[in-house]
């Protein structure tokens, strides 16, 4: 008898693109309950010699984890891996459980749960979340362990290619599990940053994460679709949802090869208008999928990537050889590369509690603050210049005053290294990130400053709206399309063009194909978008005409509302240009 | 025995990659090392101790060591913190 099971969808946050469709595997990493049990005389050798054989497993096991890792997600991250193999070669924690193990005369499964829960609940006991990786770290070891002590193989029970369905995913868990034909990453927990999600975007699988409680509402074998582009996954879909996606995932692969053959062509209008056309990138791995979608630049490059799952802020050497590895690839283009932006919903390895982060010390605040810090990293970004295809930006800029103190600091830099005659780019272009309201309006005095400016849509439309993305219940009044975000950026745009200075946009808005006329309607000069949509922007900058971009900005400029702006920009593009896949609203 | 206070100077405190360096410092000797922090006891030979820790900048540890060779230890010890761990 089958019963047919009702279809479900469950939203989460798209953290790596691609569709897939396939069965679950619920991966539940509850370790096997550990009782506690006391020995019969005379096996306590015996029981000592199993726990030993289960560690020197674990520790084979995360050799080939590491080894997996350097080679796939690079070494910075890999880190995590080596900090539990020395902690399986910890002879005084070794020494103490055999110890244990004699004189209380109990079962290994035990000890070693024990022992190592002690040291990961006093890691969880401090007040810092590095500790608190540290204790998952330790805790994720533990369980290692005890699989092995059970000699369970949680993996061979991946059979074929599945989904997989889990509460979290720990850096470990991912790299394990992509060994095997993973075909998506479905998690109740996690961000967009979160090391799942990272990972998968290496690795080119779908992920959806933050979807709160996916692991309950699915079972191993339950057929599910992953949408890892708008974020959705389908539990049971019906026959017509596979249909659909079926459709929408062929017209993906269609839609990505016929944009592959635009790869060597420029981003260039109908009427002979360029554009600047280049990638965001947050992870170094992104490099070469950057490349291969013809990108002629790299608009910005987050440094702060260099910090995930690393113990400490980079040396200026380990941080140069980074910059200089990235300029070197996309040479001769150019790449902008953004000081740290750490703080509000970043990743911050000191994260100071604060009651609003998004208006707290973030950014350019934190750089100014932290002279060595910033100094550290002027000079390893100076260094990779040599070349002269990069570029230096700010991040949060508020005031005038925070661009003559940035200033101040990158020509210091540029004195120590002519004292020790390094070699730099003397003349290296310097910008600023325009994301604050009061850095927009005072648009016109900081271009005089710089030799660039670029808009962080995202932030600067938070802040101009007071609106928190991330808070569901204020979420649907970020409006991107509303009339005050294209006053500001007409205004951002204008005063940089009246000092002679380029304007470019880096924000999730910059790779919005909707959006993409009106921006260059309003004399943007370059485009910096995620990797992933770069194509798809590029033909439709190259299916339009700059004058009939020109006409509809004005047309939308003197609409009253944002639902308003979006509505007539998305006609224009669905009659202007039918192959974009965008839906009418 | 010696015991030593020392204060923890380098930025990132005492993480990972230095915790592994005075692990294997303290480990060349035959004399007992424990690391007094906050009413923690712990033993510095131990890897996971001394990231138990989570001794962060300008916070003081007291250094014990008992043994034979306790002066050659405590000496290479101490001066490893007062390098700021070469970092």
């Amino acid at each position: 008898m089958s019963v047919v099971k009702k279809e479900k969808l469950l939203r989460g946050v798209p953290a790596s693109p691609g569709i897939a469709v396939g069965n679950a595997y619920l991966y539940t990493k509850e370790i096997p309950s550990v009782q506690e049990r006391l020995l019969e005389d005379g096996t306590y050798e015996q029981e000592i010699d199993r726990m030993s054989a289960a560690i020197q497993k674990s520790e084979k096991e995360l050799g080939k984890i590491l080894a997996f890792a350097r080679q796939k997600v690079g070494d910075a991250k890999a880190k995590i891996f080596e900090a539990q193999i020395m902690v399986l070669q910890d002879n005084v924690l070794i020494e103490s459980l055999k110890k244990r193990i004699q004189k209380e005369k109990k079962n290994a499964e035990f000890i070693v749960s024990d022992e190592i829960s002690k040291y990961a609940k006093l890691m969880l006991s401090a007040h810092d979340e590095y500790m608190h990786e540290r204790a998952h770290d330790m805790e994720d070891l533990r369980n290692r362990i005890i699989r092995n002590m059970y000699q369970e193989k949680l993996i061979s029970k991946l059979e074929g290619s599945s989904i997989i369905v889990a509460h979290s995913l720990t850096p470990a868990d991912t790299m394990i599990l992509s060994r095997n034909k993973v075909l998506g990453y479905a998690t109740d927990l996690g961000g967009v940053t979160s090391h799942a999600a990272l990972f998968s975007r290496s690795l080119k699988i779908p992920a959806v994460v933050g979807l709160g409680d996916v692991s309950r509402e699915v079972e191993t074998g339950d057929q599910l679709i992953i949408d890892g582009y708008s974020g959705v996954i389908v539990v049971h879909p019906t026959e017509e949802r596979l249909k659909d996606y079926e459709a929408k995932r062929q017209h993906f692969v269609l839609f990505e090869e016929q944009l592959a053959q635009l790869k060597d062509l420029p981003a260039e209008t109908k009427d002979g208008h360029a554009i600047e056309l280049s990638a965001n990138i947050e992870l170094p791995e992104e490099l070469e999928y950057v490349v291969l979608q013809g990108s002629r630049g790299v608009g910005l490059y987050r440094t702060e990537s260099l910090l995930i799952g690393q113990d400490d802020f980079p040396t200026e050497e380990e941080q140069y050889l980074e910059y200089k590895k990235v300029a070197d690839r996309i040479y001769p283009h150019r790449v902008i590369m953004r000081t740290f932006d750490i703080g509000g919903d970043k990743i911050a390895p000191e994260m100071a509690e604060e009651a609003n982060p998004f208006l707290g010390w973030r950014g350019i605040r934190i750089c100014l603050d932290r002279p060595d810090l910033f100094m550290q990293q002027l000079r390893a970004l100076l260094r990779a210049s040599a070349r002269k295809n990069l570029a230096i930006m700010f991040p949060m800029i508020s005031t005038i005053g925070e661009v003559h103190k940035a200033k101040e600091f990158v020509e210091q830099a540029k004195a120590e290294l002519c004292a020790k005659e390094i070699a730099f780019d003397a003349n290296v272009q310097i910008g600023v990130m325009i994301e604050v309201p009061s850095a927009a309006l005072s648009a016109g005095p900081i271009a005089a400053l710089v030799d660039f400016l670029s808009i962080g849509s995202n932030d600067l439309t938070q802040y101009l709206l007071a609106v928190d993305r991330g808070n569901s219940l204020v979420a649907d009044l970020y409006q991107p399309f509303d009339p005050a975000v294209l006053i500001t950026l007409k205004h951002v745009i204008n005063s940089g063009h009246k000092h002679g200075k380029w304007v470019g946009i880096c924000g999730e808005f910059a790779g919005n194909p909707v959006a993409t006329a009106l921006l260059i309607g309003l004399g943007i000069d370059e485009l910096s978008v995620v990797p992933a949509v770069l194509p798809e922007i590029k033909k439709i900058i190259r299916s339009l005409n700059y004058s009939d971009m020109q006409i509809i900005t004005r047309k939308a400029l003197n609409l009253s509302t944002g639902d308003e702006v979006d509505s007539c920009l998305r006609k224009f593009l669905i009659s202007e240009c039918p192959d974009i896949p965008v839906e009418n609203n | 025995m010696i015991e030593r206070e020392v204060v923890i100077k380098n930025r990132a405190g005492l993480h990972t990659r230095p915790a592994a360096t005075l692990v294997k410092t303290a480990s060349k000797y035959k004399s007992a090392f424990f690391i007094y922090k906050d009413g923690m006891e712990i033993n510095g030979k131990s890897i996971i101790g001394v990231m138990t820790l989570a001794a962060e900048q300008g916070s003081t540890l007291i250094l014990k060591f008992e043994g034979e060779d306790e002066l050659a230890a405590a000496e290479e010890v101490v001066a490893f913190f007062q390098r700021g761990f070469d970092e």
